[in-house]
């Protein structure tokens, strides 16, 4: 498979939290404009895999690793992390906005980074690329934390774009939402993929079908299975992944 | 059998519950005293007089009790105490909590709570003997007593808990909101300058004004190095004496009880109580309504 542009690559990529291992020689590719989901059953390693394409491991003292994750033919683990972090943005399981006005939200990122930007631009372009703009631009000026969960959510993904990110890394952005955000999420995501390479880890199967170009399926820390969607979910060439697609373990 | 476990039971809720009755009849008691005695301190000396007079003169003729600068000498104190351990207690938290691996954070906050168990005359001897002197090196018409002294062994002495309730609300600062601040590519000094702190903003408030009440309340540390000089004024290297302070020296002293000089002692206690009880209630609150905040 896969003929097109390779944005991250993960190579023999071990990890390790203390003596425990949790992800085992990986060997991923993510390809750019592309949507790729990480299905696996819970505690299979996804998220610990996600959060070290931007280095959020870095901060659980007892994460270690080896081999390596090439971006753009470096390696991401020689990087500068604040540098990958802008370049690979996250959003997280439990939308997270600061306790700041809406507009102060998305400026946040840029501004820390003195990007020379028309604010006001900013703001309305991200809040328009993330489905919020007719929402909110009455109001943005109003404490963040007086949105809703599901719009919560979505400013966290403006906050993000705002940064002009290559990647964006999703952790399950739906799963403390309720079932109408996670289709406006999953509608959101169709047409991010225009821009952004899209990594997003999931639990829910049919999330996974609907929104993927491929997809990764994971056991217990080993990279089981990796095709596209289509195909991952109607053939599987694998039997652990057939299992799991059909429901009978996970 | 069952009987004896239900005897047991009676005996135990009545034990207990006295107990508990007994703070609170100890915290009646306080307050009964001081306000009788009070009450016929203000029969004898105008309130006004009281509070806005700026002459304490209690024990020499012509009597004067005007207590604002008892007040000033406990101001100077808290002021000149808070300027201290304020900013290093915020700091010495920011580092415990964002910088610090696990290691030193071990080491250091244990060595917090000594510092914060040792008794209050050994900080009063440590100003005497070597804050001040290390002072009268730079200022040489420094006084042997004197307010900087005495603000700077209060410093250090509220610092561990200035820091340790700062480290407190920095912790309780959810981890998915600084991950958020990271992700965006901040150092570390942005997330906690401009995500934490503002987070836990009314919670470091109510730790600094917890802190500067106990600062209020010092007492012997404040009165070995600070002296017992009540004039209103504020010069820092000059000696003053605070609210506490006169309270100790009338209390050691050889006045005799019932006369006005003894009634003093009540009203100053009285107005130190009602100050420390301000604070600390407005302080409480803060905290009461940020836990009230966070677990709906
Ligand atoms: N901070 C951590 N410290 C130690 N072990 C961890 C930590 N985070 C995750 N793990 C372990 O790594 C494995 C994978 O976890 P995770 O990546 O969170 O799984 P998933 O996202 O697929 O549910 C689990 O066994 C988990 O217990
Ligand atoms: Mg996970």
């Amino acid at each position: 498979m896969n003929q097109e542009n390779i944005v991250l690559k993960t190579k023999d990529f071990n990890i390790f939290y203390g003596e425990k291992q949790a992800i085992f020689n990986m060997n991923l590719d993510i390809c750019e404009k592309k949507v790729t989901a990480i299905i696996g059953p819970s505690g299979c390693g996804k998220s610990t895999l996600l959060r070290s394409f931007n280095r959020m491991n870095d901060f659980v003292p007892s994460f270690n690793c080896n081999g390596a994750i090439e971006f753009e033919k470096k390696n991401i683990l020689k990087l500068d992390p604040m540098e990958v972090r802008t370049r690979i943005g996250m959003v997280f399981q439990k939308p997270n906005p600061f306790p700041k006005s809406i507009y102060n939200n998305i400026i946040w990122g840029p501004k820390i980074h003195g990007h020379k930007v028309n604010y006001d631009e900013l703001v309305e372009d991200s809040l328009k690329k993330a489905a919020l703009w007719d929402e909110v631009k009455d109001r943005l000026n109003e404490s963040a934390l007086e949105l809703s969960g599901g719009q919560q959510q979505r400013l966290c993904i403006a906050r993000t774009i705002a940064m002009k990110p290559e990647v964006i890394l999703m952790d399950e952005p739906c799963s403390a939402l309720d079932p109408k955000s996670t289709i406006k999420i999953e509608d959101l995501i169709d047409d991010l993929k225009n821009d952004y390479t899209i990594v997003i880890v999931t639990h829910n199967m049919q999330q996974a079908a609907r929104v993927s170009d491929y997809t990764a399926f994971f056991y217990e820390g080993e990279l089981i299975e990796f095709d596209y969607t289509d195909k991952l979910f109607t053939k599987p060439s694998n039997k652990q992944t057939e299992d799991y697609i059909t429901g009978r373990f996970g | 059998m069952h009987r004896y476990a239900k005897k047991m039971e009676i005996l135990a809720r009545t034990l207990l519950g006295s107990c508990a009755f007994l703070s609170i009849l100890t915290t009646i008691g306080i307050i009964l005293v001081l306000s009788t005695e009070t009450i016929e301190f203000f029969g004898q000396v105008s309130p006004l007089d009281f509070l806005f007079g700026t002459k304490w003169e209690p024990l020499l003729e012509p009597k004067s009790f005007g207590v604002l600068p008892l007040v000033s000498g406990t101001l100077m104190i808290m002021v000149g105490s808070g300027l201290i351990a304020i900013p290093i207690g915020l700091f010495t938290a920011v580092y415990l909590s964002e910088y610090s691996s696990f290691r030193t954070r071990q080491i250091i906050k244990p060595v917090l709570e000594i510092l914060a168990g040792i008794p209050t005359i050994v900080y009063g001897y440590f100003a005497l003997t070597f804050i001040t002197p290390v002072l009268k090196n730079i200022f040489p018409d420094i006084e042997v007593f004197n307010a900087l002294s005495g603000a700077i062994v209060v410093g250090i002495m509220i610092l561990p808990m200035v820091s340790s309730l700062c480290d407190d609300a920095f912790q309780g600062v959810p981890r998915q909101l600084k991950d958020g601040g990271y992700a965006l590519g901040a150092t570390s000094f942005e997330v906690i300058g401009q995500v934490v702190i503002p987070a836990a903003a009314s919670r470091i408030m109510a730790a600094f004004i917890l802190a500067l009440s106990r600062a209020i309340g010092e007492t012997m540390a404040v009165t070995l190095a600070a002296g017992a000089t009540p004039i209103f004024r504020v010069n820092p290297l000059e000696s003053i004496q605070t609210m506490t302070a006169y309270i100790v020296q009338v209390s050691l002293g050889d006045t005799p009880a019932g006369g006005v000089e003894y009634l003093t002692c009540f009203a100053v206690a009285s107005l130190l109580f009602v100050i420390t009880l301000f604070m600390n209630v407005i302080g409480q609150s803060i905290m009461y309504r940020v836990k009230k905040k966070a677990t709906r």
